[in-house]
C-alpha cells in the first residue's frame, strides 16, 4: 500500500479515468453483440443518472419525472428514424388512424440534425418552463417532487391519447436505417455503442466541470440552505432552473441514444415506474458523487436485465425493497459504503500506529 | 445629527396572523455606527432585523436604505436584492453551508457578480485567493480551511459566518446574538472580531448578554413588546426605570404604576 501514496490523488484519478475510458472504448473487441447492446443501454442510463445527480445529489431537488425528459429525447430521435424507415410514405400508424398527410410538426424531423437538436432542446425547454413556475414561486421539496409526478401523468396521457400523431400505446418502432445504413448490422451497432460511450464521457466531463466550478459550489450551498443563499445575494430560482434544464437535457440525450439501441419508445417507458427507477440508479450508486451515479446506472441496469428476464413479476418487488434498503441503510449508496470502509481502515491503521508509538516511547522511558 | 443617516426605519409594523410582533417601530442609524438592540424575549428584536433584510414583509412603514446605489425602500425588494444592495444578515443559529469546505463557504460569500453565467465562468484569481486567505487569518481558521464546515465547533461556525459576512462587504451588517452559546473565551474572541468589523461599516447587534454589550461604548436601543422603549447610552438605559422594570419583572409595580408600557 505504501507505493500508492507516492502519487498524488489527482494523478490516480486521471489514471482511473483513462483506464475506464479505455475499457469502454475497447468493449466491442471483447463483448458479443448481445452484451455490447446491454452495455450500451447501461451507458445511456448512466447519462440520465449524471443529470439526475446534478439535480438531486448536488442541488437537493428530487425529480420523479425524468422519464418524461428521457422520453422526449427518445421520441425526437424515434420520429426521425420512423421517417427515415418509411421513405416517402407516411408512418404506418398514421395511415391506420386515417391520416393521409404528414402532420406539420413531423416535417422537420426528416432532418437528423433537427431531430437531434430537438432531443436536447425540448426537454430543457420544458424543464425551464416548469422550473420558472415552481422555483420562482418557492415551490420545493416534496411539493416539487409531486409536481414532477403530475408532469409524468399528463405527458403519458397526452402521448397515449394522440395516437394519430404519437403512435399511442404502441409508441414508435420498426425503424431500419440511420444515415442510410441498416441499423441491424454489426457495424451500425458498434458505431451506436461508441457514440454512446463518447456521449457519456462528454457528459461526465461537463458535469465534472459544472460541479467543480463556483456555480457547482452555489448549487451545493442551495442544497444545504436555500434561504441562506438568498441573504448572500444569490437568487436560488435561477440556479435551480439552470440545473434542472441541464439535467433534463442530459436525460433527452440519453433517450435519443436509448432508442438507437432498443429500437422502440412507448409511453410506458416514460411513466411513473421508469421515472422512479432512474432516481434509484443514483440512490444506489451514491448521490452527490458523479462516479456513483455512473456505477449505480451500470449495475442496476445489468441486474434488471438479468432478473426481469427470469422473474418478471419479482422485479418490481425487488425494486421497491431496494429503494427502502438504500434510503434507510445506505444513504450514501455504493460509493458511500466504499468511503466508510476506507475510513474504517485508515482509522484502524492510525490507531495501530498510536499504540506502537506509545509502546516505543514507554520502553524508551524504561531503558 | 453628526454623520449622515444610512438606514431609517419609520413606523415599521410587522404582524403575524394579526399578532403585531413589531408595532410602529422607528430606528435611525448613522453611517459607521455600532448599535445594540436589546430587550426581553419576544420584544421583536429579531423580527425587526427580519424586516430590514427582507425575511418578513412589514404590514406598514418604510425601511429606507441610503446606500451606494442611492435611496431604496427595501420593503419592496426581494431578499437577494437587498443583500446585493449592501445589507448583510447573520442569523442567530450559525447557518454556514455544512457540505462545503470552510474555504468554499468564503469563496461563494465573497462580493462578486451573483448571476448564473458569472459563477459558471468565475475562476479563483490571485486577488480572490488573497482576500479569502486574509479572511481565514482574521477568523483564525487557516489550518481548517479544507475541512467541511459542518465539522466545525459551534464557535468556529459563528466565526466562519462572520468571515463570510465580511467578505460579502455589506454596508450594514445585522448580527443576531453573535455570542449566544459561546464559552467565555470564545465570547472574547468574538468581541475582538466585532471591533474589527465595526471599523469599516455600520453594524446592528441584537444581544442578550449585558456584560458583552457593556464592553462597547455605543448607543443602545431597548425594545419591549414590539415597541421602542428607550434609546441612549448604556448608562442612560440602565438608569431608566421602565427598562429596569421590563428586565427585572414586575417588582417595581407597587410603587411605580405609571411607568409601565405594558
Amino acid at each position: 500500500m505504501q507505493w500508492m501514496s507516492r502519487l498524488p490523488r489527482r494523478a490516480w484519478l486521471l489514471i482511473g479515468y483513462a483506464a475506464a475510458a479505455a475499457a469502454l472504448f475497447s468493449a466491442p473487441l471483447y463483448l458479443n453483440d448481445f452484451r455490447l447492446n446491454l452495455l450500451a443501454k447501461c451507458l445511456a442510463f448512466a447519462i440520465v443518472a449524471l443529470g439526475l445527480d446534478l439535480l438531486w445529489g448536488y442541488t437537493g431537488i428530487l425529480s420523479l419525472g425524468h422519464g418524461v425528459f428521457f422520453g422526449l429525447g427518445a421520441y425526437a430521435m424515434a420520429m426521425h428514424l420512423k421517417l427515415a424507415a418509411g421513405g416517402s410514405r407516411i408512418p404506418d400508424f398514421m395511415g391506420w388512424m386515417g391520416l393521409t398527410k404528414l402532420p406539420w410538426f413531423w416535417e422537420p424531423f426528416k432532418s437528423f440534425a433537427f431531430a437531434a437538436a430537438m432531443g436536447l432542446i425540448l426537454p430543457s425547454a420544458l424543464a425551464l418552463l416548469l422550473g420558472f413556475f415552481t422555483f420562482r414561486n418557492r415551490i420545493r421539496g416534496v411539493y416539487f417532487t409531486i409536481l414532477t409526478q403530475a408532469l409524468v401523468i399528463i405527458t403519458v396521457t397526452l402521448f397515449v391519447g394522440q395516437q394519430a400523431y404519437t403512435g399511442g400505446t404502441n409508441g414508435l418502432t420498426g425503424y431500419t436505417k440511420l444515415f442510410g445504413y441498416s441499423l441491424t448490422s454489426g457495424t451500425a451497432k458498434t458505431m451506436a455503442y461508441l457514440a454512446t460511450a463518447a456521449a457519456l464521457l462528454a457528459a461526465f466531463a461537463v458535469c465534472r466541470h459544472l460541479v467543480n466550478s463556483r456555480f457547482g459550489k452555489v448549487l451545493r450551498a442551495i442544497r444545504d440552505g436555500e434561504n441562506r443563499t438568498r441573504f448572500l445575494g444569490y437568487d436560488p430560482a435561477y440556479y435551480q432552473m439552470a440545473v434542472f434544464a441541464v439535467s433534463a437535457g442530459l436525460a433527452g440525450l440519453a433517450g435519443m441514444l436509448f432508442v438507437l439501441h432498443v429500437g422502440i419508445i412507448s409511453p410506458t417507458m416514460m411513466a411513473i415506474v421508469p421515472s422512479i427507477e432512474l432516481v434509484l440508479l443514483v440512490a444506489i450508486g451514491g448521490r452527490g458523487t458523479l462516479i456513483g451515479a455512473v456505477i449505480g446506472a451500470i449495475l442496476l441496469t445489468q441486474a434488471k436485465s438479468q432478473l426481469s428476464a427470469s422473474y418478471p413479476d419479482f422485479w418490481l418487488f425487488l425494486l421497491g425493497a431496494l429503494f427502502i434498503v438504500v434510503t434507510v441503510f445506505m444513504p450514501g449508496g455504493i460509493v458511500g459504503l466504499i468511503r466508510q470502509a476506507r475510513q474504517a481502515i485508515l482509522r484502524r491503521r492510525s490507531e495501530n500506529e498510536i499504540t506502537l508509538d506509545s509502546i516505543v516511547s514507554k520502553s524508551n522511558g524504561v531503558v | 445629527m453628526k454623520s449622515p443617516s444610512i438606514l431609517s426605519c419609520q413606523k415599521v409594523t410587522v404582524s403575524f396572523d394579526g399578532f403585531k410582533a413589531v408595532q410602529e417601530m422607528s430606528l435611525e442609524l448613522a453611517s459607521g455606527e455600532l448599535r445594540f438592540l436589546i430587550g426581553p424575549n419576544g420584544a421583536g428584536k429579531t423580527t425587526m432585523l427580519d424586516a430590514i433584510c427582507g425575511k418578513v414583509k412589514p404590514a406598514g412603514g418604510v425601511v429606507e436604505f441610503h446606500g451606494r446605489k442611492g435611496t431604496v425602500d427595501v420593503t419592496r425588494r426581494k431578499e437577494h436584492e437587498i443583500a446585493q444592495l449592501g445589507i448583510g444578515r447573520k442569523f442567530q443559529t450559525p447557518s454556514i453551508f455544512s457540505g462545503l469546505t470552510v474555504e468554499e463557504n468564503l469563496e461563494i460569500a465573497m462580493a462578486q457578480n451573483r448571476g448564473v453565467w458569472a459563477t459558471l465562468r468565475a475562476a479563483m484569481t490571485k486577488a480572490d485567493r488573497e482576500r479569502v486567505d486574509a479572511e481565514l487569518e482574521l477568523i483564525g481558521l487557516e489550518d481548517k480551511k479544507r475541512l467541511r464546515a459542518g465539522l466545525l465547533s459551534h464557535g468556529e461556525k459563528q466565526w466562519l459566518e462572520i468571515g463570510m459576512m465580511l467578505l460579502q462587504e455589506p454596508e450594514i451588517l445585522l448580527l443576531d446574538e453573535p455570542v449566544a452559546g459561546m464559552t467565555d473565551k470564545e465570547t472574547d474572541k468574538t468581541g475582538e472580531l466585532l471591533r474589527e468589523i465595526v471599523r469599516k461599516r455600520t453594524v446592528v447587534v441584537v444581544e442578550h448578554d449585558m456584560e458583552f454589550v457593556r464592553n462597547f461604548a455605543s448607543k443602545v436601543t431597548v425594545m419591549h413588546e414590539g415597541k421602542l422603549l428607550k434609546e441612549g447610552s448604556m448608562d442612560e438605559v440602565q438608569r431608566d426605570d421602565r427598562v429596569a422594570e421590563v428586565y427585572l419583572g414586575r417588582k417595581r409595580r407597587d410603587y411605580d404604576a405609571v411607568g409601565s408600557t405594558a
